[in-house]
């Protein structure tokens, strides 16, 4: 018990710096942060044996949990044993003397013209019906007579241990179940705009993680088209000034196109992901993707594409990156941030104040040279590494960004050709999941609950009655023993003491 | 009278606030009273006596009404605040701390038909007035409505099981410090040393006090056992997996393995009395750390919007 519990106060220590450290697990972002900002601190802290930066999978914190799942079998498995010989054994024999148990209470029954023969018959009967009363509430009973005395003793509550076992077995479910379902699990991310379609296929994903033992063939192929998406925003009508712009709700309108070629409609939304075929499909974000096209000087389309903007902010201004390396001479490389709703602040910077595309503009800074894709190095689609290229507009250089509502058209600087943008659909993030065990950690963690409750909750004890045969009547003693938390013990005793004397 | 729900929550909540405060000098002025209640000869016996259904002193019976009056006024601040905002007042950090607090008071209220603790009157009026003084202060937001995130009848379910655990954890850390102090106090009895603690005399023995908090505690334990396996189920309708040691999700954790533990000396020899109480006071200052601290401080995916 003594190591369980040091054990136990040592593993939730050694949580603790997971939360104080960015995770690889949680939060990737927060780790390539930290990289950035103290890059000699963590490469001390991310080599073995710190591991500040996967705490959860780490050795230090793997041996803590480890050692304590052993300790645990080692101190239930005994249990086990010994539990399963109580179930089957008769309560143990009456003790001696029942002066120094719980709730000892004395009743004399007196008859100054009873023999001894006829006191130990009346003992007799006494035991008799305090041993019915007994099976009644559900003790296990079994009698015992010696010379006139004869005494009943009664155990409850074998549920206690039961639950106490299933308890602990249980939590190693859980831990088995994690272990296993980590192990045959993915997940995909995948960016798809208004109309799309995604396809369940490592190839297709933007990015795809898996367990050690998953199988990529098992993927079943199910596809999803984005057919459209509804955004419901607090409007200056609702009266709400502090809420303005605030979303209330998120639907995503989908096709979904079964492995079996079956096709149905379905709608996805935060806390109600699609599940289909084993996968759950979430909603992850959503944002706005202007569509662009960018015509060389001879007016041949080099570029045609919808590229996702990331939201900054609650007013959904986005800002995107737009890389054209071929088709122009040089390599094209554009920056730039959406705003659904213009807005000028009093420096003359551009924000959004509204989420809903009520006065949208794209402003686009121009860069060209080197985009730095060339040499194998896998880059960021979201971030432009401007080092080897030049700028050709935008505040840095005092010259003014382009500026594009829908449907217009601008010539890029120094005659390279020209730019539309054509519309702004939205797009959406999905995010899908597969944990075949995952519906196994909740039956253990259920199980594990209701092992708790009944090993908290049901009381076990012992109780005993022996009636001894005197001269002239019978002396009854009433005791009792708490194996385990007991509060309601006493009064237990007191009232079988009462139901007792009634039948007498 | 009232020119919106709003106006009257807030209204509510400053009258709970002011009968609080009268009710936590009320319950002070009761224990100061009870040093000079405990006569030389009683004090010999000290702390054997076990809790009954005494009527109290004057200042006691008046501390409580008080309290009990505070909760009404506590509950119409509460209850107001969901009505003007259409929905669970639990959604951003001055909700929760409103709600959490009620249901600390709530659980005390309950707690005290099954057994006499108003001894703890001054720490539940002083710490539900603390935590409602720095909400209303630094964490007031006007009513927004709940955002996609939070839109799921698991907000219901896991919020408030959660507060009810932290309820009873309230309960059980305060039975735990008066347990620390009581058996200071026999030891220095059981040694004829004076003890400066008089009041303590009035109060249930070191042994009846941990029992007690065990039994809070356990109670508490279930609830939170509750809150992470329904927090868990939320999450992966929410974020696609049932666990991934988000920041609020290790303390939830930590605090259950700190309970666990608690639970364990229990049954350890040599662990029990001081210790396990030492330890009651350490699961719960993780409770108080993971609502305030972690909510502000640490960046994870339970952030409130805008607190």
């Amino acid at each position: 018990m003594k190591v369980a519990l040091l054990l136990l106060l040592l593993l939730a220590v050694a949580a603790i710096p997971g939360s104080l450290f960015p995770q690889r697990a949680a939060d990737p972002n927060g780790v390539s942060q930290y990289e950035a900002d103290h890059p000699e601190l963590f490469k001390v802290l991310d080599a073995f044996p710190l591991q500040l930066f996967d705490v959860y999978s780490s050795v230090w914190f793997s041996a803590i949990y480890i050692l304590l799942f052993i300790s645990l079998i080692g101190c239930v498995l005994p249990r086990i044993a010994q539990h399963w010989r109580a179930l089957r054994a008769l309560p143990p024999k009456t003790p001696a003397r029942l002066e120094r148990m719980a709730g000892f209470t004395v009743n004399e029954l007196s008859n100054p013209k009873a023999s001894k023969a006829d006191a130990s018959e009346v003992a007799e009967r006494v035991v008799a019906s305090a041993e019915t009363i007994l099976k009644r509430s559900r003790f296990r009973t079994t009698t015992f007579s010696n010379a006139g005395t004869y005494s009943v003793s009664a155990e409850r509550g074998y549920l206690r241990e039961t639950g106490n076992l299933v308890f602990h077995v249980a939590l190693l479910g859980v831990l088995v179940a994690v272990g296993i379902g980590g192990g045959f699990s993915y997940q995909g991310q995948k960016v798809v705009v208004d109309g799309e379609s995604m396809v369940n296929a490592k190839i297709d994903y933007d990015s795809f993680k898996s367990g050690r033992f998953f199988d990529d063939s098992t993927l079943p192929a199910f596809g999803v088209r984005f057919d459209s998406f509804d955004a419901e925003y607090v409007s200056p009508d609702d009266g709400n000034i502090a809420a303005l712009g605030k979303a209330t709700d998120y639907t995503a309108n989908v096709t979904l196109f079964g492995t079996d070629g079956s096709e149905s409609q379905q709608t996805i939304k935060v806390n109600h992901p699609l599940r289909t075929e084993g996968a759950q499909v979430y909603l992850l974000a959503n944002g706005y993707a202007p569509k662009l096209t960018i015509r060389n000087p001879e007016g041949e389309v080099v570029y045609d594409e919808a590229v996702a903007f990331v939201p900054q902010d609650k007013n959904l201004t986005s800002l995107g990156v737009i890389k054209v390396p071929y088709g122009l001479g040089e390599q094209l490389g554009l920056r730039g941030f959406f705003y659904p709703t213009k807005a000028e602040l009093e420096s003359g910077a551009y924000t959004s104040n509204y989420p809903e595309l009520e006065n949208p503009l794209l402003t686009l800074d121009v860069f060209v040279g080197d985009l730095g894709i060339n040499n194998g190095v896998p880059v960021s689609a979201f971030a432009l590494d401007t080092t080897n290229m030049r700028q050709l507009t935008g505040r840095a250089i005092d010259v003014e960004s382009l500026e594009l509502k829908p449907g217009q058209t601008v010539e890029l600087p120094e005659g390279l050709g020209t730019i539309t943008l054509d519309s702004v659909p939205t797009f959406i993030t999905l995010d899908v999941h597969h944990n075949p065990a995952q519906v196994w950690v909740l039956v253990f963690a259920l199980l594990a609950t209701a092992g708790l409750l009944t090993s908290l909750f049901v009381p076990r004890r012992r109780m005993w009655v022996k009636a001894i045969a005197q001269d002239g009547g019978v002396r009854i003693e009433y005791a009792a023993l708490a194996r385990g938390d007991d509060p309601t013990l006493q009064r237990a005793v007191e009232e079988f003491v009462e139901k007792h004397r009634a039948t007498l | 009278m009232f020119t919106s729900v709003e106006e009257f929550s807030m209204l509510a909540l400053y009258s709970a606030m002011f009968i609080y405060a009268l009710a936590f000098i009320f319950h002070a002025v009761d224990l100061a009273n009870r040093s000079g209640q405990v006569k030389p000869v009683e004090q010999a016996s000290a702390g054997k006596r076990p809790v009954t259904r005494e009527r109290g002193s004057r200042a006691l019976r008046i501390g409580f009404s008080l309290t009990i009056l505070a909760f009404v006024f506590h509950l119409a601040a509460t209850v107001g605040r969901g009505v003007s905002a259409g929905r669970v007042p639990w959604s951003n950090m001055y909700e929760f701390a409103l709600t959490a607090t009620l249901a600390i008071v709530f659980i005390y209220l309950i707690v005290n038909i099954w057994a006499d603790l108003r001894f703890l009157g001054v720490l539940i009026t002083g710490l539900v007035l603390l935590f409602l003084g720095v909400a209303r202060v630094n964490y007031y937001v006007a009513v927004v409505p709940l955002p996609p995130a939070l839109d799921s009848y698991w907000l219901v379910l896991h919020i408030i099981v959660a507060v009810l655990a932290t309820g009873f954890f309230t309960l059980s850390f305060g039975l735990s410090v008066v347990q620390l102090m009581q058996s200071r106090r026999q030891r220095r009895l059981a040694e004829n040393l004076p003890s400066k603690t008089g009041f303590l005399g009035t109060l249930p023995s070191a042994d009846r006090l941990e029992n007690l908090a065990y039994r809070l505690a356990i109670v508490g334990f279930v609830f939170w056992t509750f809150t992470l396996i329904a927090g868990s189920i939320w999450a992966e309708h929410a974020w696609g997996r049932y666990w991934g040691w988000d920041t609020k999700e290790v303390w939830t954790f930590v605090i259950w393995v700190l309970y666990a533990g608690y639970i364990h000396a229990r049954a350890t020899r040599g662990w029990r009395g001081t210790r396990s109480s030492w330890l009651a006071i350490i699961a719960y200052s993780a409770v108080i750390f993971n609502f305030s601290i972690v909510n502000v401080f640490f960046k994870g995916l339970h952030a409130y919007s805008g607190l």
